[in-house]
């Protein structure tokens, strides 16, 4: 792992009324690193992390994303990013070629490179025979790691994943990880949120959120030694277990 | 006594292009807590959606209750519980008139039932004028399941409840499970995530419409044919690849800070700590581990690929 | 009966919560009252206009003297010089030139044909068009009466016929139609909205496993519908009354009677897109679709179905609304009973029951 600094927050807040669903987040993250974001439903993971896309104003607080700052360069910063979400991520009604060529075309790649990258992801997930099907035909397992690729199918400096492998099998799951070693392995930066705490295991730091503040952050393992516990599991249930925001 | 009979089920979609359900046969005894383990696609809601009259099977049949799930629709309907996968409740309604809707639906009121969904909704309570729209994921589970519990059904149909929810709102919906047991409803849930299985009295692993194994947990597990693995090194992703490349290693899957190997033949596991080391791995752990149910889902579905 | 009050309960909450839903069910009526009443009504009232009499002879002037009580017009001044009409047009906010040429009394009487020059300022085509039918109305009029006193049969043709309507009024027809138009959007758009939302958010499914009977589920959302529109029908009666000053000729309940009917046939109509459609924007698509482009083009209340070719005639005719217009024109305004309307009302009837037997047939007891 290199040590630039690719992710760079100072005292980040998003403030609804009254509510500050994020409260003043820092930390960094390096290039190449798989940054495990976990945190209890409600606790405030989705706010941040669209604040990190670019995709909605903070309210106080500063951030740098791939060496753009999040106030001034937002378009900039959506340029040098992936993003893939378990709710959407591909057009089901397109096939899958037709999916890569519309999200090369959308981060203005020409259409010769789309043609050569897609088809060495078609022949990588093994999608020869499923190239010309309607995405909504694939099994869900298939789908995410078709998204994930095409999510860095721009070569982003960050990719980021929200709970990418919900609902996945557990063979298929696995295989995702893979990717995500792989494009880790690249240098791409993954921020990933998952429900999977094995996969929080994967990951080489997690930060735990906890109503709308980052409680903790550091590796699994160090995170299991600080608290005394064998898997993360309990780490998280030590940590979410006193939230207080249960029902917003 | 047999509470939910599913006899050589088959369900498909699009005529018959899609098969969601392929000739599945289980039942599911009075009292118990019955899980229905497997994947998004797998066929679980499908399932679950013929058992509460809402799909006819294409062919097969099925009881819950002892009444025909086409025939006796209407019977059916009176006695069970079911709470949807995307169950979203009235967003704009609040939590109590919420609740006071699916009572009078279900011709009873909130006090009639009350002592059965007492423990939940004591929690709810506090937040009972806001409208359900406005509460968190683990809450609005939780108004779901009093919701299907309101008029004390025999049967609770729960298709995937704990999905998209957190950790710890899993761990405190299953107490609620276990505390509803009590009450003697049957209660059938589905769910993706493997570790909830061994929470359950007994499951059904099920992949792309095929029941992969059924039995309890314990039973399942104890029938994982090989010892298991657990090796931990300072570089696991490398090490996941080079274990992968070993010849004498059958099977090698990440498992959270372990990697979970099995072996063709058992005495190579005396070899491997010193040809990881040598290979420039360093902190080798080797041990023997109880496999878990989501090793053994592994191992069916893997088999499964296979043989076909 | 609990179950049922529970649902409209339920129903109007959802209603009551909901801002734009309310604005839509709420101020459309109202909107479209005073849109079509006042501000897209053909009526023009007070039209300044000037007379060039070249014949100053009898003839001449009883027609100037009808323009001049007619309601309509409100003559301006008399010129004399043919230049002057240019310049009233120009400088002066005329509307309207109407010239009778030398000898028009004579020629009349003598050749039986005359001829009066209407000139107007089409750079408002609307106002041009509709003035000059108003003054070639009133030459008609008064060529009428002259036939009839003296029993001449004068040969006079004129392009312009006024057969409904004959003062114009642009109210008579819009209200009627707003009326469908109100209905019919409500009732199809919010019951098939209402019904897909609960299929979208799985409390559809809830409702189907239980052991409330779902036709009634079906019957219990199309209720809170039907007396919303009857109320939005009182709404626009009452603004058509006091603020357009439309008459109510004939029988107010039989007026309700019929449009119970129309509501019926729109719940049916938003009941079978429900049981069609899968998503709420799917939905609403196909109601406006299916219904709120025929409704407007093809009840005859904004184009006249009279001009419309064949085939648009014949497809009007299996437009509800339609047939609910001709009956509501000839209650309101024609001030006449049942007697007179029976067969629109047998065709409307006919068509609610096609409607609802279709989309209880469709509606399914189960999800597939």
């Amino acid at each position: 792992m290199e040590n630039e600094v690719v992710i760079k927050t100072e005292n980040l807040t998003k403030a609804f009324g009254d509510f500050i669903a994020a409260n003043a987040i820092t930390f960094d993250v390096y290039k190449g690193e798989i940054f495990g974001f976990l945190g209890a439903n409600g606790a405030g993971k989705t706010t941040a992390m669209r604040m990190l896309c670019g995709l909605s104003t903070p309210t106080s607080g500063k951030a740098n994303i791939a060496g753009f700052d999040i106030w001034t360069q937002t378009e900039e910063i959506k340029k040098h990013i992936g993003y893939m979400s378990q709710k959407f991520s591909l057009y089901e009604d397109l096939t899958v070629r037709e999916n890569i060529r519309f999200f090369g075309g959308i981060y203005g790649l020409k259409g010769k490179e789309i043609r050569q990258k897609g088809d060495a992801i078609i022949k990588k997930l093994g999608l020869e025979n499923e190239a010309k099907k309607l995405v909504k035909s694939l099994p869900l397992g298939w789908k995410q790691k078709l998204a994930f690729s095409i999510a860095i199918f721009h070569e982003p400096k960050i990719v980021f994943l929200d709970e990418p492998t919900g609902g996945v099998d557990p063979v298929t799951r696995r295989q995702f990880w893979d990717l995500i070693y792989e494009a880790s392995e690249r240098g791409i930066t993954v921020f990933v949120t998952t429900h999977y705490m094995d996969e929080a295991e994967y990951c080489n730091r997690i930060s735990m959120m906890v109503d709308g503040v980052i409680k903790a952050l550091d590796s699994p393992k160090k995170l299991k030694e600080n608290y005394g516990v064998e898997t993360m599991d309990e780490v998280f249930y030590e940590l979410a277990r006193g939230a207080q925001r249960k029902a917003d | 006594m047999t509470d939910v009979v599913l006899d050589h089920i088959t369900k498909t979609y699009e005529k018959g292009s899609v098969v969601a359900v392929d000739d599945v046969s289980f039942s599911v005894e009075k009292g118990e807590l019955f899980g229905l383990i497997g994947p998004d696609g797998a066929g679980k809601s499908s399932i679950f959606r013929m058992l509460t009259t809402l799909l006819k099977p294409d062919s097969g049949f099925a009881t819950v209750n002892g009444s025909d799930t086409v025939k006796d629709y209407r019977d059916i309907r009176k006695k069970v519980g079911y709470m949807p996968g995307r169950f979203s409740l009235y967003q704009d309604l609040t939590v109590e008139e919420n609740l006071t809707f699916f009572a009078t639906v279900f011709n009873t009121t909130i006090h009639e039932n009350y002592d059965l969904i007492k423990d939940i909704y004591v929690q709810l309570e506090p937040f009972k004028d806001r409208r359900a729209g406005k509460l968190s994921g683990g809450m609005k589970q939780k108004l779901a399941l009093c919701c299907a519990l309101i008029h004390r059904p025999t049967v609770l149909f729960l298709d995937e409840p704990t999905t998209g929810v957190d950790a710890v709102s899993r761990k405190e919906f299953w107490e609620m499970l276990k505390r509803l047991k009590t009450h003697g409803i049957t209660i059938l849930v589905s769910t993706p995530y493997m570790d909830e299985a061994t929470l359950c009295e007994r499951i059904a692993l099920i992949q792309g419409g095929k029941i992969l194994s059924i039995d309890t947990p314990e039973e399942i597990i104890r029938r994982f044919p090989k010892p298991l693995y657990s090796v931990r090194c300072n570089e696991m992703s490398r090490l996941l690849k080079e274990l992968r490349s070993f010849a004498e290693i059958e099977s090698c899957n990440g498992f959270g800070d372990y990697h979970h190997i099995t072996f063709h033949n058992e005495a190579e596991i005396e070899k491997l700590k010193d040809r990881l080391i040598k290979a420039g791995y360093s902190e080798v752990e080797i041990r023997i581990e109880e496999p878990t149910v989501e090793d053994c889902f592994i191992r069916l579905m893997k088999s499964l690929d296979n043989g076909e | 009966m609990k179950q049922f009050i529970a649902f409209f309960t339920k129903e109007f909450l959802h209603v009551f919560r909901d801002r734009k839903t309310l604005l839509l069910l709420f101020g459309l009526p109202v909107v479209q009252i005073v849109l079509f009443g006042f501000a897209l009504s053909n009526e023009i009232k007070n039209s300044k206009i000037v007379i060039f009499d070249y014949a100053k002879d009898a003839t001449s002037r009883k027609i100037i003297e009808k323009l001049e009580v007619s309601k309509s017009f409100e003559i301006e001044k008399n010129i004399t010089r043919v230049e002057d009409i240019d310049k009233s047009f120009r400088a002066e906010n005329i509307k309207l030139a109407i010239v009778f040429p030398a000898n028009f009394g004579e020629d009349l009487v003598h050749l039986k044909n005359a001829s009066v020059q209407i000139i107007a300022d089409a750079s408002d085509p609307n106002t041009a068009n509709t003035l000059t039918s108003y003054a070639t109305n009133v030459i008609m009029s008064y060529q009428k009466e002259m036939m009839q006193t003296r029993n001449i049969p004068y040969s006079i043709n004129t392009e312009m016929r006024m057969l409904y309507n004959p003062e114009l009024k642009g109210t008579t027809n819009f209200v009627p139609g707003v009326m469908a138009l109100v209905m019919l959007l409500i009732c199809v758009l919010m019951t098939s909205v209402s019904i897909v939302r609960e299929k979208e958010n799985g409390t559809m499914e809830v409702l189907l496993v239980s052991p409330f009977n779902p036709f009634l589920v079906v019957i219990s959302k199309a209720i809170p519908y039907l007396i919303l529109s009857l109320f939005n029908l009182i709404v626009i009666l009452v603004l058509s009354v006091y603020l357009l000053d439309m008459p109510i000729n004939g029988n107010i309940f039989l007026l309700f009677a019929e449009s119970a009917l129309l509501i019926l046939a729109a719940l049916s109509l938003g009941l079978l897109i429900s049981t069609l459609t899968n998503s709420q924007q799917e939905a609403m698509l196909f109601s406006l679709m299916g219904m709120l482009l025929p409704t407007m083009m093809l009840t005859g209340f904004m184009f006249p179905l009279e001009n419309m070719p064949v085939p648009l005639q014949v497809i009007s005719n299996i437009v509800p609304s339609k047939w609910y217009y001709i009956i509501v024109k000839s209650i309101m305004i024609k001030g006449l009973g049942f007697s007179a309307i029976w067969k629109e009302t047998l065709i409307l009837a006919g068509m609610t029951a096609l409607l609802l037997t279709i989309s209880i047939r469709k509606f399914n007891i189960r999800l597939e």
